[in-house]
């Protein structure tokens, strides 16, 4: 099955339908609104729905990267959006109570305190799932609940305003295209590159099909997951900047609320097993831009927020329904498919299963 | 600041202990009025603003200064945590509950059996829509409809002599009385001025991301705005951010009009970035306690007491501020 023709690849790759998915999306806006495609350049940066698309989608999709390596390993974050309230909250209670609120130097403390303590937030979501052995959706469950009582400990349970450009600038600001948006894609390239140019996305991949044989393989099928979570907690942190920056304010209430399903529902939009095993990097982020686009248009197409829930749940059943080879084939009525056996993890959670070489290698490490 | 930390600190190790419970902690732990002390159950919507907060801590002060016992929940804007909170409070026997309701309907079963529990529900700050009155005793809060009444008319007065008037809405969250209301009162307000049209209106759920993201979308699809009208402060902030960045003066080249009243909301009013608040007062604490000792001695009470409150313009604004505590 393996094809050389870019096309098939692409098809194989699971990145197309979602692709389709985000495009026609955009091609509605442009017929309802013509002007929805226009950009300009405003007080020196871009300006325009799109812009907005890539700022406000740029805290989803840092948190989808590091939810899709989690969901790789078999396992879920479900804390996320907590670490997002935890960490605006610290770094907004900092610069508030510094000598100087409005320096740099202010911001760029807070923010170092604010990551750091995201980080340990994901070690011990680590140690639960790794060390301790707890579910992961339990295990993250406990932070899910208690993470955003921590951040009202840390507010006080007041909505703290900040008045700080450099703070301001992680989630407001642009250099010609939003600082945020800049940030997501540095880290997507940085995690392409260290999983898919080395050997790591491969352990990752085997760690999720299944640990114990990767262990008993020579993997330090421990390491792997409990660094899974730290990065997620990390991701999440900077995703808890962007948000709180861009109002220059912390509410530990709100910000990040579900963010961890939008997170989950990227992830599985752009194609990856929720069983854990073969991921998609690229696919997570159309899979978050999609997201974004679904609640811009929202707004912009002007659908009443009676009805937004409905809307938004249509479209995500029909891009979930495109990408799953059944229900396309029983919308197109085409017979004629190249029958392959179906693998029951994949079938579990109700995802297509698909072969690639990758995940026949992997298969041969996680069977000594 | 190292409190704080320390603070969460001992709330990651007191997770450890909290594992596999969701949410609702307080299930344990007999109420009663055995002792004479009144025990009052109260769950609050969350704290999605300043004006929230405002409000929970007046509830509390005022308990405790009227030797209330207060037991304390934060549904976190969702309706079945309230419905949670509200039967451990019957099942804990307190003497009275109130509870602001998330949203309007959907509260007939669980006020039904604090009924037959025999313990009387004040309902605050928003109502709930039941055809049976009987469910609870009074209903303390502010009129929303006369708010949104108070917005529409300031706005009539300043379009007169104007041929074109467009305006946006930034709802509350959807379904939630305030966001009903107002936007009732608002809309009720405008008829005198035909020239006044809502070209928009979408709900920004009472945050400053969601006012923000909202009127970002807004400036993009309407070319023509002239006025914003948010049901709160908080997202009239974050409108005002989306209006800076599109390169446009909030107050100046778009006039915003907002409800609430709270210290951020008056210093961006006092600054001239907003036009007008209507005031809606949270600090109904001591109006609260009254009303649940009469209750609770069976005296009669009014089924529904309004709380005071005013408007502010510019210059009303920068004299109150000094005084603005929430």
């Amino acid at each position: 099955m393996t094809s050389t023709r870019p096309l098939d690849r692409f098809r194989a790759s699971g990145l197309l339908w979602p692709l389709v998915a985000l495009l026609v999306l955009l091609a509605a806006n442009a017929v309802v609104r013509p002007s929805f495609l226009a950009l300009r350049i405003q007080d020196g940066h871009l300006y325009g729905s799109l812009v907005d698309i890539l700022k406000n989608g740029a805290p989803t999709m840092l948190i989808a990267l590091g939810m899709c390596l989690v969901i790789a390993t078999r396992g879920i974050d479900l804390s996320v959006g907590a670490v997002v309230a935890i960490s605006g909250a610290v770094t907004c209670s900092y610069i508030a109570g510094a000598g100087d609120p409005t320096g740099a130097g202010a911001a760029f403390a807070g923010m170092g305190i604010a990551l750091a303590l995201c980080a340990v937030l994901g070690l011990w979501n680590g140690f639960l799932v790794a060390v301790v052995g707890i579910q992961p959706i339990i295990a993250t469950l406990v932070l899910m609940t208690a993470g955003r009582g921590i951040a009202m400990l840390i507010t006080d349970g007041q909505i703290i305003t900040v008045r700080n450009p450099a703070y301001r600038t992680v989630g407001a600001g642009f250099l010609l295209l939003p600082v945020s948006i800049l940030i997501a894609v540095a880290v997507f390239a940085l995690v392409a590159l260290v999983t898919r140019r080395t050997a790591l996305g491969l352990l990752i991949e085997s760690v999720g099909i299944n640990p114990e044989a990767s262990r008993l393989a020579g993997l330090r099928a421990r390491t792997i997951r409990w660094t899974v979570y730290v990065f997620a907690a990390i991701c999440a942190g900077v995703a808890g900047l962007m948000i709180s920056s861009n109002v220059s304010a912390a509410d530990a209430n709100n910000a990040g609320l579900w963010i961890e399903m939008d997170a989950i529902l990227a992830v599985v939009i752009g194609g990856t097993s929720l069983a854990g095993g073969r991921y998609s990097l690229t696919g997570t982020m159309l899979g978050a831009l999609i997201i974004q686009t679904l609640t811009t248009t929202v707004y912009s197409m002007g659908i009443a927020p009676e009805i937004t829930l409905v809307f938004k749940a249509v479209v995500v059943i029909a891009v979930c329904l495109l990408q799953a080879p059944k229900a396309r084939a029983v919308l197109l009525r085409r017979t004629r498919r190249r029958h392959t056996p179906p693998d029951p993890d994949a079938e579990a959670a109700g995802r297509p299963s698909t072969h690639t070489p990758t995940s026949a290698m992997v298969e041969k490490v996680a069977q000594p | 600041m190292s409190k704080r930390f320390l603070a969460a600190v001992a709330g990651v190790v007191l997770a450890v202990g909290l594992t596999g419970c969701g949410g609702d902690s307080s299930a344990s732990g007999g109420g009663g009025s055995d002792d004479g002390t009144i025990t009052m159950g109260f769950a609050q919507v969350g704290a999605e603003s300043g004006w929230r907060t405002a409000n929970t801590k007046s509830i509390q002060d005022s308990a405790k200064e009227a030797g209330i016992e207060l037991k304390f929940s934060d549904a976190q804007q969702k309706q079945e945590n309230q419905i949670k909170a509200i039967r451990s409070y019957i099942q804990q026997k307190v003497d009275v509950i109130a509870f602001s309701p998330v949203v309007e309907t959907g509260w007939d079963a669980v006020l039904l059996e604090a009924k037959r529990a025999n313990i009387p529900v004040i309902l605050t700050d928003r109502a709930v829509d039941s055809e049976d009155t009987s469910l609870y005793k009074t209903f303390l809060g502010s009129d929303f409809v006369e708010e949104g009444k108070k917005a529409g008319e300031w706005l009539v007065k300043e379009s007169a002599g104007k041929s074109e008037v467009n305006v946006v809405e930034l709802q509350g969250t959807t379904g939630a009385a305030p966001a009903i209301d107002r936007k009732e009162g608002f809309a009720e307000a405008i008829k005198a001025a035909p020239q006044i049209k809502v070209v928009a209106s979408q709900t920004g759920d009472f945050t400053r991301s969601g006012g923000k993201q909202v009127m970002e979308a807004f400036l993009k699809s309407n070319p023509k705005i002239d006025v914003v009208y948010a049901h709160n402060d908080d997202m009239g902030l974050g409108a005002i951010e989306a209006i800076e960045a599109a390169g446009k003066k909030p107050g100046v080249d778009i006039k915003i009009i907002t409800v609430d009243a709270v210290r951020d909301g008056m210093q961006a009013l006092a600054d001239g970035k907003i036009n007008f608040i209507v005031e809606c007062n949270p600090l109904l604490g001591p109006q609260l306690m009254d009303l649940a000792k009469k209750v609770v001695n069976g005296e009669q009470v009014p089924e529904r007491v309004v709380t005071e409150e005013t408007t502010f313009t510019q210059e009303q604004a920068k004299a109150e501020l000094p005084n603005r505590k929430y």
